[in-house]
């Protein structure tokens, strides 16, 4: 009896104990998940944070007078003159004006730092538009400097402002015109079209998304039939033997070799022995079509194993070679499938940086690359090189790149998603 | 004819050999009864008579491309005065660089040896010529094999066993580009590597315990020696690496396990898709993310505990690398626990296990095998990561085993030495070469005993 009571007091105690155990690892799973949408939050919130205020830009309102001496122009029909014109002279005039009391170099050298050197360009493309405003004032919003604008949004927040490399004379002029309203922020569409600058408030990603896009589309040109057909060999044709075990366990760690491997391949094989030319499109496409075969193979051979056998032998029933079966029966009902694992496979290539930049992808290129065989870089070795810029105003900007390319990698893995869920049949 | 236009008009013959070929099948078939008389459908004999018209005329073209340059280059160096035959390797390629730049107009001709520009002008009459010879060969080839098929088409003709025939032999050739991929990755580190070792030892490399491949160029350069031991690398990147797992495994695994057992459906089809996101940003966003917000977090930390933190911490990189792996982590694991088959937690459960007695006891031990293949993979990944420590680590190899000072990786030291400007005779860019050969081989390891792992363990409950 008392030998009894003492157990059922055991199992009591240990209950408690065990039952405590339970509650802690529930906990840690908890907490396991806590921590990853954590990392998730933060992650974002940060590069949100950072980002944002780049899509965003200052312009300064100017009064601009298109004065024939200043520009040097004596006669506004000779295209020439108007390409030589001296519109930074014109832009320096035009701050001149506006705070009069500049006198010393270094003075004017801190009132001409207020705009950006790329006004002057503004100033060319209306003159040449239109030549009758030669000998004419206008009101113009030109883009402010980097060092203006990042100055001018902090001002915009919490209490004190970052001043940087802003002086303080130049923060009483910036007064002047905040107090004035000529000075504001608008939507930043250079950020869009514009190719990389080395001053922050020129850098687009233009050039770079363009050069993503071409290598991507030649990357999936590439990659997606071969891949295709190298799948549908393996599932349907190959025999069972020691070459298909092998090419089998090959594609099998070459999804797991690690990306940079793939640039040390570019890098002695392609250009040292075929002499394909560096940055350009052709020669990312190559690589990342070698790095991203192995993941459409895979899923396409899942996607065609997927097949219920059933139609095959019908087909073969009626007929159909094993060939036939494959191109008309199978390979139609396994697209779906093959074409969400190719969006998946290029959703990885890009977002891959570590190949290319041993195939010199990582070049300072200002023109946005209009072919397949122009320097071109790519938006996230842009990421990188922006990341590296010692100027505050790309942390900015960097933030801005990296929300575009998390946009784009974003919707392609929903698109993948919503085709997986509508189009793949379950049999 | 370019060779673009070359191309696009091969496309078009092969296009109308189709149509053609396809037209007179239906006809040879006429007289005997219709197309039932045919051996194939009339699409095979169309498509047999385009791969006759294209294949030899595009093996053709595609050898010619390959060999024409180095032949034509070969022709015009024999053709310079002796003054200019070069004796290196080196002087040679600057002069062929030279005599192509004359002949595109990039250099003006004033500028270089008379000769050279002889050489130039030489070389563009070549080039044309070859250019037109090969439109000439390649379009009667074409035609060739066209009329060929024609010529040869009857009712009897196995056309669809033939057409199948090349198609599967191009399935195949598709497969093999995986092999091919491989082979040239071995070759290319191996044979770079080989050159490397026969500058620096094999033994020096692999037991070397300083690393600083800053070596002269020029002779009257003042640099060091460069040393070549990888020692300290290897040591940088174990330490990043397991700074990582100790952060995904933990982390990875109890969430898998969470959301397999415990999580209610809303909470799971809410925390699996999110957590999934983590696994697709790429790997240049986590190294901004290392480099600007959590190495300065860590340092600030440090420095408040009283601690001194490099501003380029092994622990910064570690715990984002690790942030980044824990999806990879946690979606393998899912895999495995949810393949334990219900009928053993069922009989862990009826005996009076609770929920996590039956997953430490009984769930565990079953998906163990799963789990450490794909922590396996976790950690080839890991030692293979480059973006995130090329921009989140140091430079500077130093042999130490404190996770708040910078150290260096293999992947650092490949990319550092290959971005921008290669001499290809120097050890210093080929020691690069090297370390991908070991990187290489390592992963390698690690993938197939992952592989091995994880599909015996899926043997044995499937």
């Amino acid at each position: 009896m008392t030998e009894n009571k003492n157990n059922t007091e055991l199992i009591q105690k240990s209950l408690a104990r065990r039952y405590r155990a339970e509650k802690r690892f529930q906990w840690y799973g908890m907490l396991a998940i806590a921590f990853g949408l954590l990392c998730v939050a933060v992650l974002f919130t940060d590069i949100i944070g950072k980002g944002h205020g780049a899509f965003r830009q200052t312009y300064i309102n100017l009064d601009v007078y298109y004065d024939p001496e200043v520009l040097g122009i004596t006669d506004v029909s000779d295209k020439a003159q108007l390409m030589v014109a001296d519109y930074p002279a014109m832009v320096k005039q035009a701050l001149r004006q506006r705070f009069g009391d500049v006198a010393g170099r270094k003075e004017r050298r801190e009132l001409n730092k207020l705009v950006s050197n790329s006004a002057s360009y503004r100033l060319q493309d209306r003159l040449t538009a239109s030549p009758m405003l030669l000998g004419k004032k206008e009101k113009l919003w030109v883009v402010a400097d980097d060092d203006t604008d990042t100055y001018f949004k902090s001002m915009g927040g919490r209490g004190e402002a970052f001043t940087g490399r802003v002086t303080e004379r130049q923060q009483v002029w910036l007064k002047e015109l905040i107090e004035s309203e000529a000075i504001r922020l608008q939507f930043n569409w250079n950020f869009f079209t514009n190719g990389d600058s080395r001053e922050p408030e020129q850098a687009g990603i233009g050039g770079a998304a363009m050069g993503s896009l071409l290598t991507l589309l030649l990357t999936f040109l590439l990659s997606f039939p071969v891949g295709v057909a190298a799948a549908a060999y393996l599932e349907e044709f190959a025999p069972k033997n020691r070459w298909t075990d092998l090419i089998e366990v090959n594609i099998n760690n070459l999804a797991a070799v690690p990306s940079i491997i793939f640039g040390l391949l570019g890098l002695a094989i392609l250009i040292n022995v075929f002499h394909v030319p560096r940055s350009i499109p052709v020669i990312g496409a190559l690589v990342l079509t070698l790095m991203t075969l192995p993941t459409i193979i895979i899923s396409s051979r899942a996607a065609i194993k997927s097949v219920p056998p059933s139609i095959r032998e019908a087909a073969i029933g009626i007929g159909a070679s094993p060939m036939q079966v494959v191109l008309q029966h199978v390979l139609p009902l396994a697209m779906p499938g093959m074409l969400t694992g190719a969006i998946i496979g290029m959703a990885q290539a890009l977002g891959e940086t570590a190949p290319l930049l041993m195939i010199g992808m990582v070049a300072f290129i200002v023109d946005i690359p209009s072919g397949f065989s122009d320097p071109a870089t790519v938006l996230p070795v842009q990421i990188f090189l922006w990341a590296d810029s010692p100027e505050r105003a790309f942390v900015e900007k960097t933030s801005a790149a990296i929300m575009v390319l998390l946009a784009f990698l974003i919707s392609m893995n929903t698109v993948a998603a919503v085709l997986r869920r509508r189009l793949e049949r379950r049999w | 004819m370019t060779t673009p236009t070359l191309f696009i008009s091969l496309l078009v013959m092969m296009a109308c050999l189709y149509y053609l070929g396809r037209q007179r099948s239906v006809a040879l078939a006429r007289p005997l009864g219709g197309i039932r008389s045919l051996h194939s459908l009339p699409f095979y004999y169309g498509v047999q008579a385009a791969l006759w018209c294209g294949l030899p005329a595009l093996l053709l073209l595609i050898l010619w491309l390959l060999f024409d340059e180095p032949i034509i280059t070969q022709i015009v160096v024999a053709t310079l005065p002796d003054h200019l035959q070069m004796n290196s390797e080196a002087e040679y390629n600057l002069l062929i660089n030279q005599i192509e730049n004359v002949a595109t107009g990039a250099l003006p001709q004033d500028s270089v040896d008379p000769a050279l520009v002889e050489a130039a002008d030489e070389l563009l009459r070549l080039k044309g010529i070859t250019q037109m010879a090969l439109s000439l060969v390649t379009l009667a080839v074409a035609m060739a094999g066209g009329a060929w098929a024609w010529w040869k088409m009857s009712p009897q003709l196995q056309a669809r066993n033939q057409v199948e025939v090349v198609f599967k032999s191009a399935l195949l050739l598709c497969a093999c580009v995986a092999i091919l991929t491989t082979l040239g990755i071995a070759l290319s580190v191996l044979f770079e590597s080989l050159r490397f070792f026969q500058a620096v030892p094999f033994t020096e490399f692999i037991f070397g315990m300083d690393w600083s491949p800053q070596t002269a160029i020029r002779a009257d350069q003042v640099g060091g020696s460069g040393s070549f031991g990888m020692v300290p690398l290897f040591t940088g990147t174990l330490l990043i690496s397991l700074i990582a797992m100790t952060v995904a495994v933990p982390a990875g695994l109890m969430s898998a396990i969470y959301l397999a057992e415990y999580a209610s459906p809303k909470l799971r089809s809410f925390a699996k898709p999110t957590l999934e996101i983590l696994a697709g940003v790429p790997t240049v966003v986590y190294g901004f993310f290392a480099a600007l917000t959590v190495a300065p977090f860590v340092r600030e930390a440090g420095m408040g505990l009283g601690l001194t933190v490099s501003s380029e911490s092994a622990l910064a990189a570690g715990l984002v690398m690790g942030i980044m792996i824990i999806p990879f982590i946690s979606s393998l694991s899912d895999d495995v626990i949810n393949a334990v088959p219900q009928n053993m937690r069922d009989g862990s459960l009826a005996l009076g296990a609770t929920h996590s007695e039956t997953i430490k006891k009984v769930i565990f031990p079953a998906a163990l095998p799963g789990i450490v293949g794909g922590v396996l993979l976790a950690v080839s990944r890991a030692i293979g990561e480059t973006m995130i420590v090329v921009m989140a680590a140091g430079m500077a190899a130093r042999l130490t085993a404190n996770p708040l000072e910078a150290v260096t990786t293999v992947t650092v030291q490949i990319a550092t030495l290959l971005v921008g400007d290669q001499e290809f005779d120097s050890p210093k860019t080929l020691s690069a070469f090297a370390l991908g050969l070991m990187l290489f081989t390592v992963t390698l390891m690690l993938n197939m005993l992952a592989l091995k792992v994880v599909k015996k363990y899926r043997e044995q409950y499937d």
